[in-house]
């Protein structure tokens, strides 16, 4: 995943965190980097038709850069799954935003056909926790209600 | 809240392992998918595909013991492969390409994906500064080797595609 797309999806989230504009700052903590860093790519992001800045308020992604964040939100949850579920990485959240800058989407794509992603995804993405609401990483013998989202079997 | 790294970079030997991983991983989904393409539509493939999917697979093997190696030198454990074997069987157990143009575009994603993903890795790696315990410049011509092998693939796929 390249950087845009990193900031695309930083500010997707945090977006819909804040119900309205994302400010910058909000954007460079969730990015980690510095304010200067995140004004930059702002404005390419937006040179691209893909982010909207108010000035005072924040910024907004287009329709454009909702599509790209949300197909950016959606590789970052199937390298989350693919960890927690195929490789039982117990760090999953924590490897998946190492890995996320090497793997493209390409690739994502490919792991996506071993692992039983839902077809709600990336709408369950909890920003709070980092992680898919989905993604239940305990054994498959835990019982589902009905309506949940399902469980995954790790690979022992 | 979501925090992502901006770096690019291979920066430590655990993440290169996991790497390493995600390439086995990838290589037994080749092999795997390649052996189900052959088993399913056996009896109407003919030659020249059977001999492709064939040689993909001992191809994408081969690619695995290497890339085994590779971690091996870094202390970390392989992915079983039948394991992948189930878990691509259990999505693909139920249906089947609907004919060779199928069979053969999946296996030119297959070839692809792999040469992209060496490449990405072997970029975050020349990026790098970090220390690996195994030898730079080895692992690099390593993946190396195995990224033109993947380029090959393309070619040959995309030739009898284009017969």
């Amino acid at each position: 995943m390249n950087t845009a797309d990193q900031y695309l999806k930083a500010i997707y989230v945090v977006q819909n965190q804040e119900d309205g504009p994302a400010s910058t700052g909000s954007i460079a903590d969730a990015l980690d980097v510095s304010p200067a860093s995140a004004n930059e790519m702002i404005g390419k992001l937006e040179d691209r038709g893909l982010a909207e800045h108010e000035k005072y308020n924040g910024v907004r992604l287009t329709d454009d850069g909702i599509v790209r964040a949300r197909d950016a939100l959606q590789t970052y949850c199937i390298i989350e799954r693919f960890l927690a579920n195929v490789l039982a990485v117990d760090d999953f959240r924590g490897e998946a935003r190492e890995l996320e800058a090497v793997i493209d989407d390409t690739v994502a794509e490919r792991l996506d056909t071993i692992i039983d992603r839902r077809p709600e995804c990336p709408d369950c993405f909890d920003a709070e926790t980092d992680a898919c609401a989905c993604l239940e990483v305990a054994p498959a013998s835990v019982e589902q209600e009905p309506g949940d989202c399902g469980s995954q079997t790790p690979v022992e | 809240m979501v925090v992502v790294s901006a770096s690019r970079q291979v920066a430590s030997d655990d993440q290169l392992a996991r790497l390493l991983q995600i390439g086995i991983v990838l290589e037994e989904v080749v092999e795997a998918r390649a052996h189900h393409h052959v088993r399913s539509l056996d009896a109407e493939l003919d030659a020249a595909v059977e001999a492709l999917l064939a040689d993909a697979a001992e191809e994408s093997a081969e690619h695995r013991r290497r890339l085994e190696a590779l971690i091996d030198g870094l202390g970390v454990e392989s992915v079983p492969f039948d394991e992948i074997e189930s878990l691509v069987d259990a999505r693909y157990g139920q249906t089947r390409p609907e004919d060779f143009d199928g069979v053969l575009y999946d296996q030119l994603c297959n070839e692809e994906t792999a040469y992209k993903f060496y490449d990405d890795l072997i970029r975050a790696i020349e990026e790098s500064d970090a220390e690996f315990s195994v030898d730079r410049a080895a692992l690099v011509s390593e993946l190396d080797a195995i990224r033109e092998d993947e380029a090959d693939g393309v070619s040959d796929v995309a030739a009898l595609m284009g017969r």
